[in-house]
C-alpha cells in the first residue's frame, strides 16, 4: 500500500518535557484518521510533527516522498489573532499556493485558477470578497480548507477543526470532510468529539494512558 | 504667512527634498506597520526607538559626524536579539523589551549629561525625543540617506508582499509549507530597526511608533482585505505627512508633533467612517 506517514517508537516533547510514547501507526492514502486523547497527551504536537514544525525527540516519523511543501495541508487551531484578521477569503485561499509561488512576487494565472477551483469545491465562491473576520466559524474552516486544497495537498492535517462551531456547522463540517475523503483526500484530524469523529473515521489513534491505534467501524 | 510666501517656500529645493524625504519615510513605516500591528508586535517598534535613542546619544558624545553610523547597527542588533528572545518564551519577551528600552533611555540621557557635546543638553535631548524642530534643519546627507533607505525598504516590501501576507496571517501554515520563517523574521526585524532609525530624524524617538502604528490601525477600521488595508494605510500616511509637514512649515510648529497630530485627527475621522459603514 501507499504509506503517506509511518511512525515507529515516536517520542515527542518540548525541551526537557517529554510526552508519553506515541503508539506506532501508519497513514495510508485514502485513510481518515482521528486522533483523540486527554488534554496534554500530545495530539496537537503529533500533528505539528507530521507537518514538520516540531522535531521528534526520538523514533522515526517518515513521510512518503513528495509529501513536502504544500502537499501537506496543515490547518492549525484558530487563535484570536486570526479571527480578527482583515483578509478576504480569496486572499486566504490563494495563500495556499505559496509553496509553488516561491520567490515570485505575484500569483500566476494557474495559481489563481487553482484558488477558484478550491473555492468552488467548498462552495465558498460567493464569499470570495468577504472579510475573514466577518465569517462564521464554519465558513472560516472552509476558507482554511480551501487554502490547504489550493496548495494541492494530498494529506489534510486538522487540529480540532470543530472547536467553537455550533452543532449544525459541526455536522456540516463532518459531511464535507467525509465527502472530501471519499473523493480521495487523506485526512488526519485531532478532535475532542469522539462520537462525531468515529462515524467517519477509518482509523483511530488514541494518545495518553490508554494509547492505541486501531481500525474503526467504517474501515472496509 | 500669506500665500505668496508659502509658494515661495515650496519652490526651494530643500523644502521639496524635505517633503519627499518625509513622505517616503512615513510610507515605508506605514507599510511595515501593517504586519507589526496584525502580529501584535506594535510594542517592539516603541522599544526599538528607545534603544535607538540610547545609541544616538552615545554617538553624539563620541562625536560621530553622523549618528546613524552607530545607531543603525546597534538598533538592528537589538531587533535581532529581541526577536530571538521572543522565541525563547522562557523569560517574558515583553518584560525583556521593557527593561532594554528603559535601560537604553536612561543610559543615553546619562551619557549626554556626563559628556555634553554642546552647551544645550536639554535642547539636544528634546530634539532626539521629539524630532527636529524643523525638518528643514536636516542635513543633505541625512536627507538622501533617508530617501534612499526608504525607497529600498518600499521596494523590498512590495516584492515580498505575499510572503508578508503568508507570515502575518498564519506563520504555522507558512512554516509547514516550507517558508523560511527564521530568515523572514530576521530580515523583517532588521528592516523595522532601519525604518525606526531613519524616521527618528523626522518625528523623534517618542513619536516614531505613531508612524508605524496609526496608519495600520486607521486602515483596519475601513478596509476588508489585506491588500486594501495596505493601500489605505499607505494613502493615509502620505496625506497626513504631507499635511503635517506643510502645516509645520507654514505655522512654524515642530514637524514631528504636527505630523502625529494630523495622524490622530485623521484616525478619528476613519474610525467614524468605519462606524458609519458598518
Amino acid at each position: 500500500m501507499d504509506n503517506l506517514v509511518e511512525c515507529r517508537d515516536l517520542r515527542l516533547g518540548y525541551g526537557s518535557h517529554a510526552m508519553p510514547p506515541c503508539p506506532d501507526f501508519t497513514v495510508e492514502a485514502g485513510d481518515y484518521l482521528c486522533i483523540v486523547g486527554p488534554n496534554g497527551s500530545g495530539k496537537s504536537t503529533l500533528l505539528k510533527a507530521v507537518a514538520g514544525l516540531v522535531k521528534p525527540l526520538s523514533g522515526t516519523l517518515s513521510l512518503a516522498p513528495g509529501l513536502s511543501g504544500g502537499r501537506i495541508g496543515y490547518v492549525p487551531q484558530q487563535g484570536p489573532l486570526q479571527r480578527d484578521f482583515p483578509a478576504s477569503v480569496r486572499e486566504v485561499v490563494q495563500s495556499g499556493c505559496q509553496s509553488t509561488r516561491g520567490w515570485r512576487p505575484f500569483y500566476s494565472r494557474g495559481e489563481k485558477l487553482r484558488a477558484r477551483d478550491a473555492m468552488e469545491r467548498l462552495g465558498i465562491v460567493p464569499l470570495a470578497g468577504r472579510c475573514y473576520r466577518e465569517l462564521s466559524g464554519g465558513q472560516r474552516q472552509r476558507a482554511l480548507l480551501g487554502r490547504a486544497m489550493c496548495g494541492g495537498c494530498r494529506l489534510l492535517l486538522l487540529d480540532e477543526p470543530t472547536t467553537g462551531l455550533d452543532p449544525e456547522a459541526t455536522a456540516d463540517f463532518y459531511t464535507l470532510m467525509r465527502g472530501l475523503n471519499e473523493a480521495g483526500m487523506t485526512v488526519a484530524m485531532v478532535t475532542h468529539d469522539r462520537s462525531g469523529a468515529l462515524e467517519s473515521a477509518t482509523h483511530m489513534l488514541t494518545l495518553g494512558p490508554d494509547a492505541s491505534f486501531e481500525r474503526s467501524a467504517r474501515h472496509g | 504667512m500669506d500665500e505668496t510666501t508659502f509658494l515661495e517656500y515650496l519652490s526651494y529645493p530643500f523644502v521639496q527634498n524635505a517633503l519627499v524625504a518625509g513622505v517616503m519615510i512615513s510610507l515605508c513605516a506605514a507599510l511595515l506597520g501593517v504586519p507589526l500591528v496584525l502580529r501584535r508586535l506594535s510594542f517592539i517598534g516603541d522599544g526599538l526607538s528607545h534603544v535607538a535613542f540610547g545609541a544616538m546619544a552615545v554617538a553624539g558624545v563620541m562625536n560621530f559626524s553622523d549618528s546613524m553610523v552607530l545607531s543603525l547597527p546597534v538598533t538592528v542588533a537589538a531587533a535581532l536579539l529581541l526577536m530571538r528572545a521572543g522565541r525563547g518564551a522562557n523569560t517574558g519577551g515583553d518584560a525583556m523589551l521593557a527593561m532594554l528600552s528603559v535601560g537604553a533611555m536612561a543610559a543615553g540621557y546619562l551619557v549626554m549629561n556626563l559628556n555634553p557635546s554642546s552647551s544645550n543638553v536639554s535642547g539636544d535631548v528634546c530634539t532626539t525625543l521629539f524630532g527636529s524642530v524643523s525638518i528643514l534643519t536636516l542635513t543633505t546627507l541625512d536627507m538622501w540617506l533617508s530617501i534612499g533607505l526608504s525607497a529600498a525598504v518600499c521596494v523590498l516590501w512590495l516584492l515580498s508582499y505575499h510572503h508578508v501576507f503568508d507570515m502575518t496571517f498564519d506563520e504555522a501554515y507558512a512554516r509547514a509549507s516550507g517558508a523560511r520563517a527564521g530568515l523572514f523574521n530576521a530580515v523583517a526585524a532588521a528592516v523595522v530597526a532601519v525604518v525606526i532609525v531613519i524616521s527618528m530624524r523626522l518625528v523623534g524617538t517618542l513619536l516614531v511608533s505613531s508612524l508605524l502604528v496609526v496608519p495600520a490601525v486607521a486602515a483596519m477600521r475601513v478596509a476588508k482585505s489585506f491588500k486594501a488595508v495596505c493601500a489605505v494605510a499607505a494613502a493615509f500616511t502620505v496625506v497626513c505627512s504631507l499635511a503635517g509637514i506643510l502645516i509645520a512649515v507654514v505655522a512654524g510648529t515642530p514637524v514631528g508633533s504636527t505630523i502625529v497630530g494630523a495622524d490622530i485627527v485623521a484616525f478619528l475621522a476613519m474610525a467614524l467612517i468605519g462606524r458609519i459603514l458598518k
